[in-house]
């Protein structure tokens, strides 16, 4: 016999969780919709806490324990809250060959600020990424979502302080 | 822009469209929106190029967004249909150059040829890159989109379909070139009455980039291509894995996959026939190991993408244990082209049993970066030097890499080997997804290798030993080495592991993460040497300290 299950109710009545409440109902609620609804929790919130994601696995029919080696499985989710403005600096083999690396380690050397990191001020995210498949413009960052390209590390830096 | 004249608007508009006299337009420009030069504000160009038209009294003319023209290189691109002449760099504050071209353009003028990175290539998959608007239904039609589903649909049985694709000679663009017949084939004989198409645009490989630009310019011929091998394969369900890190392809999928619903080429009923089939996409999290079609699958179903071993191949028992297709995005967009021209057509391009046409992303330190796509048996010198323009600034040439983390580095001396999945095989590398980097005296070979293994050795999805804990082992030597702390014993032992690592690792990921170590030893040693014995990096991008170098 089934095990009679309820879906939990919204964590608190902010509206952003509507949306990932729907993003679920989308995909059937089952637990196959379960990177689905981290995707829409991390679009609506930036990170995922402890909190969205034991709702998520509530709601789906999913272990915690579960929901936690998923969210943590795949790089694109993070449980950390981000600075105010991100920099996604790519790391795919053109960007390395093309200067990356120089790049990462400018911003360490002018905001004091490594990959994966926010800055103390928690003004700027740094992240890296495996490829944004922008080799053409290589080196890419992404800042607050704008692909920029061929990027001098100097001007960046400049962009990135006047934020 | 609303004063504007009805004809200069660009046409994403789809009510302006249907507003414009009876006459074909005199003109047409085309602004290349695929997401390089998206980022170069194309978006902006197409709206101030037609503003400026419209200010010129231009109403003949026709601004029209499409998707990658190729050259992103020279991105943001706009090209005048008529006569082929390409603008590049352009600014959206200076369009005045093509509003005057326009001007120009005469009824009896002809494209003219637009150099040798576009006349050196044979577009097959990529046949509508740059000519169609990805999100205009009708667009695609106009180019013989779904007239290949329709007699699929209408004339044949899913035995002929499948034998039509056997005999193309068509082969796994994901990498590995399995034949795409025989994978069909399996599938439709495989027990069960539920069974799945998914389409693998998860695409991982650092320097490859053909998913996405053929997903951005021409998604229609994805869902296309679906319900043919839906059909073939007597499949009702499809699902698009594609990279979180591509929004505009997902966003133009979604586009696509409403309006092909809209118009009946998706759901119940496809094109009037009792054929039902249907397409969801679902977004990757960043795990490179999940274009591994076992990990893709378990990512499907929402769990970690981690892979299992195989046999029972996904063929058999894929998602939720049920007979799958999996095939990678450019082996579906060939599809349509191939069941329209016909499998003879197909086979009779290529060399030997690389049949057909190859995309191939040109990247690194190459002028020309940007996507072509060549028949299989193009010599390596005419890709990297025709249709690449050669090396940035002049420099010499070193070696190119294909293949992505499983693949290699191919030097000089087999420059003029012509391309099969074959023949890059018996180099050491590895066909891969079509990623090509190329690489100039200022790339150190060690250091391309420990870049290498450092990717697979975080991608790791740690569910075997050998690739978690070897791959981490192998990034240590490799460390070793680039500071000038290791020993030839270090070597001999980077050797052994490696070879351990290629036999025993449990998917694609650790068997193939040994290979940039294999080839960089092959055709590099000198380098490895140099850094041992003598301590110095050649190309000077290891920074071996002084102290560290011994009396």
């Amino acid at each position: 016999m089934p095990i009679p299950y309820t879906k939990p109710p919204a964590p608190t009545d902010d509206k952003r969780w509507k949306i990932v409440q729907t993003r679920m109902r989308r995909g059937g609620d089952r637990p196959a919709a379960l990177i689905e609804a981290l995707h829409a929790a991390q679009e609506a919130f930036g990170y995922l806490d402890t909190e969205a994601l034991n709702f998520v696995g509530d709601t789906l029919g999913v272990p915690h324990s579960r929901v936690y080696g998923v969210a943590t499985f795949y790089s694109f989710f993070t449980l950390k809250p981000q600075g105010e403005h991100t920099c996604v600096v790519c790391t795919g083999t053109a960007c390395y060959i093309n200067g990356a690396k120089e790049i990462l380690a400018g911003l360490d050397r002018a905001l004091h600020v490594k990959p994966k990191e926010t800055t103390a001020d928690g003004k700027l995210s740094v992240l890296t990424a495996r490829c944004l498949g922008a080799c053409s413009l290589a080196p890419a960052v992404i800042v607050d979502g704008d692909v920029k390209g061929k990027v001098h590390v100097g001007e960046l830096v400049a962009q990135l302080e006047a934020m | 822009m609303s004063e504007m004249p009805a004809a200069a608007r660009p046409v994403r508009r789809r009510v302006i469209t249907e507003e414009i006299n009876d006459e074909a337009p005199r003109a047409w420009a085309y602004v290349c929106e695929a997401a390089s030069c998206m980022s170069g504000q194309a978006h902006d160009i197409t709206l101030r190029l037609a503003g400026r038209a419209a200010e010129a009294g231009l109403t003949d003319v026709m601004i029209k967004r499409v998707g990658c023209l190729g050259l992103c290189a020279a991105g943001p691109l706009v090209e005048i249909a008529e006569t082929g002449q390409l603008f590049g760099h352009v600014k959206p504050d200076d369009v005045e150059g093509i509003v005057t071209a326009l001007q120009k353009v005469t009824p009896t003028d002809t494209r003219q040829p637009q150099g040798p990175f576009f006349e050196k290539q044979l577009r097959v998959a990529t046949e509508n890159m740059g000519r169609i608007d990805p999100e205009n239904l009708d667009d695609y039609i106009e180019r013989g989109g779904y007239e290949a589903l329709k007699r699929v649909l209408s004339e044949m049985t899913s035995t002929a379909v499948r034998d039509e694709i056997t005999r193309s000679g068509l082969r796994g663009r994901g990498g590995a070139g399995f034949p795409t017949g025989l994978k069909w084939t399996t599938v439709a004989k495989a027990q069960g009455t539920q069974k799945y198409v998914i389409c693998n645009a998860d695409e991982g490989d650092p320097g490859a980039f053909m998913d996405r630009s053929v997903l951005e310019s021409d998604p229609f011929r994805i869902l296309e291509g679906m319900a043919i091998a839906a059909f073939a394969v007597h499949a009702t369900e499809g699902y698009i894995y594609c990279r979180a890190e591509y929004p505009l392809a997902v966003a133009r999928l979604r586009t696509a996959i409403r309006l092909a619903q809209r118009a009946g080429y998706l759901g119940a009923g496809i094109a009037d026939t009792s054929f039902n089939f249907d397409v969801q996409v679902r977004l990757g999290a960043g795990a490179f190991v999940c274009g591994e079609e076992t990990a893709l699958i378990a990512s499907v179903e929402g769990r970690r993408g981690t892979p299992r071993p195989r046999p029972p191949y996904p063929a058999v028992q894929g998602l939720w244990d049920c007979p799958t297709l999996i095939n990678n995005v450019e082996t579906i967009a060939s599809v349509p082209t191939i069941l329209r021209n016909g499998p003879e057509w197909y086979a009779g391009i290529g060399l030997g049993k690389s049949k057909g046409t190859k995309v191939f992303a040109l990247a690194g330190r190459i002028v020309n970066t940007g996507l072509v796509e060549v028949p299989m048996g193009m010599t390596l010198r005419e890709i990297v030097y025709d249709i690449g323009g050669g090396i940035v600034d002049g420099r010499p040439f070193k070696a190119v890499q294909t293949g992505g983390p499983s693949g290699g580095c191919i030097p000089a001396e087999f420059l003029d080997i012509p391309v099969s999945y074959e023949s890059l095989i018996e180099l050491g590398s590895f066909m891969g997804s079509g990623g090509l980097i190329v690489m100039d005296d200022t790339s150190c070979m060690v250091d391309v290798a420990k870049y290498f293994q450092d990717f697979c050795r975080d991608e790791s999805c740690g569910k075997c030993v050998p690739c978690r804990v070897g791959t981490t082992q192998l990034y240590m030597l490799l460390d070793l080495i680039t500071r000038g702390e290791a020993t030839m014993d270090d070597l001999a032992q980077l050797e052994r592991l490696a070879v351990i690592i290629q036999k025993t690792a449990l998917c694609g990921l650790g068997q193939g993460a040994p290979n940039p170590i294999f080839s960089t030893l092959r055709y590099f040693r000198d380098e490895y040497l140099a850094h041992i014995v003598d301590r110095v990096c050649p190309a000077g991008v290891c920074t071996i300290t002084p102290a560290e170098v011994m009396a």
